[in-house]
């Protein structure tokens, strides 16, 4: 809280781009130096990659380091792990584990994926059946997970497995880091409505995993899991981004091109730009408040908020266009994609309607909102007190 | 567009004052007494009044010097939000959220050490008359007019829609002079002046039509037009207002998750119903959000570049998150909300006429967007 700090935060960042100029360094070594610095996850303790500092000193980190030039796209380029992965190791690793794995992840020189889905448990994760079974050291691994992003290039894979099938399902879970490099894991590429595959599918096939890679307890898995998606919500919709950045953007600059100063057009544009405002000032405070410890509900309507804002602007940033809204500019090429920045509205307008599904779909957002922060009844529930195996499923 | 950050956390300050609102405002001013006051030809106990003004709420944005606190438009917010909450009756609006506003942007400092001491006491109700036009919140095509007479004004025109003008001891009317719009003080008992209530969509927020002919007046604020100060000052009313909002919008929603809980339907209640629980979290998302640009507005009206988006932003997403969370707030609540014994349907008179008052939904994005250069 007080100036020290952010004073002792401020040598630091100058004595990375003093030691580290961003221009003369290779990314992941100044990503490396930067982690040694504890400017990494700021808010993590010392030695983790952090100073044990309030989370907004990281803003304040990011907003210098990008002014000098340094990238901070290893947050991009390893979403899963930097803004998951990472949070998941700091409350629940051993201090092995964390040594490990949070310096190479945030160089990106490992890239982690995340291996929750399955064919037959997406919202009901909870119910998923890959096994995990007991050999001595190590675990035993066969089942099939879905929708993997990233598993193709990633070195490491969050793993939730039943361990125990005769006890209710979030009992019998365990969570587990997996070497995607390893025998008996086969990853393949799935297709998404534009024609790219960013995720896939992945089978166990008597894959190994030494119990050393196990986090936390054998069947605190779900405990473990609700870490990852928390942070996973709190990544994809809790940002506090600048105002007018992100698929908003787009939406003028199809305004200043097609609009033609049509107020109807205009009057909308100026809504969705409000929403999108509202959502960003919402993160603002509730970062705010989190970082006071009063938190309250704004911090948990992000998630919601930021997909339907981004669906309605890429749908109206079509309509912006008229005929031109029709066109698809490099056409469907079923491939695995690399560039992620600057894509045509007509892509960002198929790829946000993922953003209602993935990470929790926004009915499953609802009813979190209703039950935890308004305290509203659970649905009810069939399967929460019988035996996993004993559930019918399909 | 540079960024302009401010800080949202409760002080010590706000907290007080939140819970002297909250307190006061359930104590003496609870629904019972609401709805008791909102049948009263007057619509509100002027006793009322003077307890506000001596927990110090009418002057609290009024500078020392003119009798009041000192605070700035945070503090006063929160006395916004919590009457929003209980739809509280009578003139604090009009007063403290129109006219102080005004005379703070408007008028010179002999002006505002004449006008300000007895308001922030708790003796003069004021009120702005500005509104002509149905639609013409930009105040174009305003028709009353303010001629020059020896050294004083002669005002001529009908002002529709003036917020508790008939409580009001001071109305301060938006006038067109052969320089432009100037805003005059006129007291309620001047010559020429007839003031008569309006029946009114919300009982609990009255209105009433100034008729001004040949009234006699003395100099404008600030001694000349009112310029680019006057639409600010109402910027400032917006803020404020959707605060207001927000607050009601809340209680909507408090409302709802209430009920929700408790009324069983098919053996269940009716919040583990999807199509319930899920309204009620978006209206948690849209009370949040209306809260957000309201609390953002509120604090940056001292930056103008910020507060020419800040304000219509609040005021049109507030004003919708309102309106929505009252209807919905009813229809949770089936043909019990739609009874005259039950409150819903206090909240959803007061939004639907607040998302009026300023400017609708759709005027305040016309503002933003000129603010945002689209
Ligand atoms: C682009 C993309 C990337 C992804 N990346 C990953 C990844 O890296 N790792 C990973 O593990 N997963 C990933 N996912 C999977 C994602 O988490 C699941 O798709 C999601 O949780 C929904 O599960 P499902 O697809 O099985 O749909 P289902 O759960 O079968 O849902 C189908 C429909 O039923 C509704 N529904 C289900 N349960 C309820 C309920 N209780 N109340 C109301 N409605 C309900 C849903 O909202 C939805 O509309 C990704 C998905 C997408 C689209």
């Amino acid at each position: 809280m007080t100036d020290r700090d952010l004073d002792r935060v401020e040598g630091l960042i100058s004595q990375l781009l003093e030691e580290h100029p961003p221009a003369e360094t290779p990314e992941t070594e100044f990503w490396g130096a930067q982690y040694d610095l504890g400017l990494a996850w700021v808010w993590h303790p010392e030695g983790e990659g952090g100073l044990g500092l309030p989370r907004r000193y990281q803003t304040v980190i990011n907003r210098r380091l990008t002014e000098a030039g340094a990238s901070i796209d290893n947050r991009a380029r390893n979403v899963l792990g930097i803004g998951m992965g990472a949070g998941v190791l700091a409350a629940h690793g051993t201090p092995e584990q964390k040594q490990r794995w949070l310096r190479p992840m945030f160089t990106t020189e490992e890239i982690w994926c995340q291996m929750f889905s399955e064919p037959g448990a997406g919202s009901d994760v909870a119910g998923l059946a890959t096994m995990a079974v007991k050999d001595g050291d190590e675990w035993v691994v066969n089942g099939q997970k879905v929708w993997t992003t990233l598993a193709h290039l990633a070195k490491w894979g969050m793993l939730v497995a039943r361990t125990d099938p005769g006890v209710p399902k979030h009992q019998g879970l365990t969570y587990f880091v997996v070497d995607m490099e390893s025998s008996g894991v086969e990853v393949r590429p799935l297709y998404q409505i534009t024609g790219e595959a960013e995720f896939n599918e992945v089978f166990f096939n008597d894959a190994r995993i030494p119990d050393a890679n196990r986090i936390d307890a054998v069947g605190a898995g779900w405990r473990v899991a609700l870490t990852t998606l928390m942070n996973e919500r709190v990544a994809i919709g809790g940002n506090t981004v600048p105002r007018g950045s992100g698929r908003i953007a787009e939406a003028i600059d199809a305004w200043k091109r097609y609009g033609g100063g049509d107020p109807a057009l205009r009057d909308e544009l100026v809504r969705l730009w409000s929403e999108v405002e509202a959502a960003r000032l919402t993160a603002i405070r509730a970062d705010e408040m989190a970082d006071a410890g009063i938190p309250g509900p704004e911090g948990s309507t992000g998630k919601l908020a930021w997909a339907d804002n981004n669906k309605a602007v890429m749908s109206f940033t079509l309509e912006l266009m008229g005929l031109d809204g029709t066109l698809f500019p490099g056409g469907y090429e079923l491939i695995r994609p690399t560039e992620f920045e600057n894509r045509p509205p007509q892509h960002g307008f198929l790829r946000t309607r993922a953003n209602s599904i993935e990470g929790g779909t926004s009915e499953v957002m609802l009813n979190i909102l209703a039950e935890r922060v308004l305290g509203l009844p659970g649905d009810p529930r069939v399967d929460k007190d019988l035996p996993w195996k004993e559930v019918p499923r399909g | 567009m540079a960024e302009v950050r401010v800080s949202y956390t409760p002080t010590e300050e706000t907290t007080l004052l939140r819970n002297t609102a909250r307190e006061f405002l359930s104590n003496r001013l609870p629904m019972a007494t609401v709805r008791e006051m909102m049948m009263t030809p007057d619509g509100f106990d002027r006793a009322v009044w003077e307890e506000m003004a001596e927990l110090g709420w009418v002057g609290l944005a009024i500078p020392e010097e003119h009798g009041g606190a000192g605070y700035g438009t945070t503090e006063l917010s929160v006395i916004f939000e919590e009457m929003g909450r209980m739809v509280t009756p009578g003139p604090f609006f009009a007063t403290v959220g129109l006219a102080v506003p005004v005379i703070l942007g408007l008028a010179d400092e002999a002006q505002k050490s004449g006008l300000l001491p007895g308001i922030a006491a708790g003796e003069i109700i004021a009120t702005v008359a500005a509104f002509e036009g149905s639609r013409d919140w930009g105040l174009e095509n305003v028709e009353t007019t303010a001629t020059r007479d020896g050294d004083g004004w002669v005002l001529e025109g009908v002002k529709p829609h003036v917020l508790d003008g008939h409580l009001a001891d001071l109305i301060l009317v938006v006038a067109r002079t052969d320089q432009g719009l100037a805003v005059f003080p006129v007291g309620a008992g001047a010559d020429g002046l007839t003031v008569e209530q309006v029946d009114v969509l919300d009982p609990t927020r009255r209105q009433a039509t100034v008729t001004l002919e040949g009234v006699r007046a003395a100099a404008p604020l600030g001694s000349g037009p009112a310029g680019d100060a006057l639409p600010r000052a109402l910027g400032v009313a917006s803020a404020l207002l959707a605060c207001e909002q927000a607050g009601g919008a809340q209680r909507c929603l408090e409302m709802s998750t209430e009920y929700a809980k408790t009324r069983h339907q098919f053996g269940r209640p009716i919040g583990s119903f999807q199509a319930v629980k899920h309204r009620c979290a978006q209206m948690l998302v849209k009370v949040e959000h209306a809260r957000s640009v309201a609390y953002h507005a509120v604090r940056v009206t001292e930056d103008p570049a910020e507060f020419a988006i800040a304000a219509p932003l609040a005021a049109s997403v507030a004003s919708e998150s309102y309106v929505w969370a009252a209807g919905e707030n009813i229809q949770i609540h089936g043909g019990i909300g739609f009874t005259w014994e039950h409150d819903a349907h206090l909240y959803l008179k007061r939004a639907k006429s607040s998302s009026l008052l300023l400017g609708d939904p759709r005027y305040h994005r016309r503002t933003l967007g000129d603010a945002l250069g689209l």
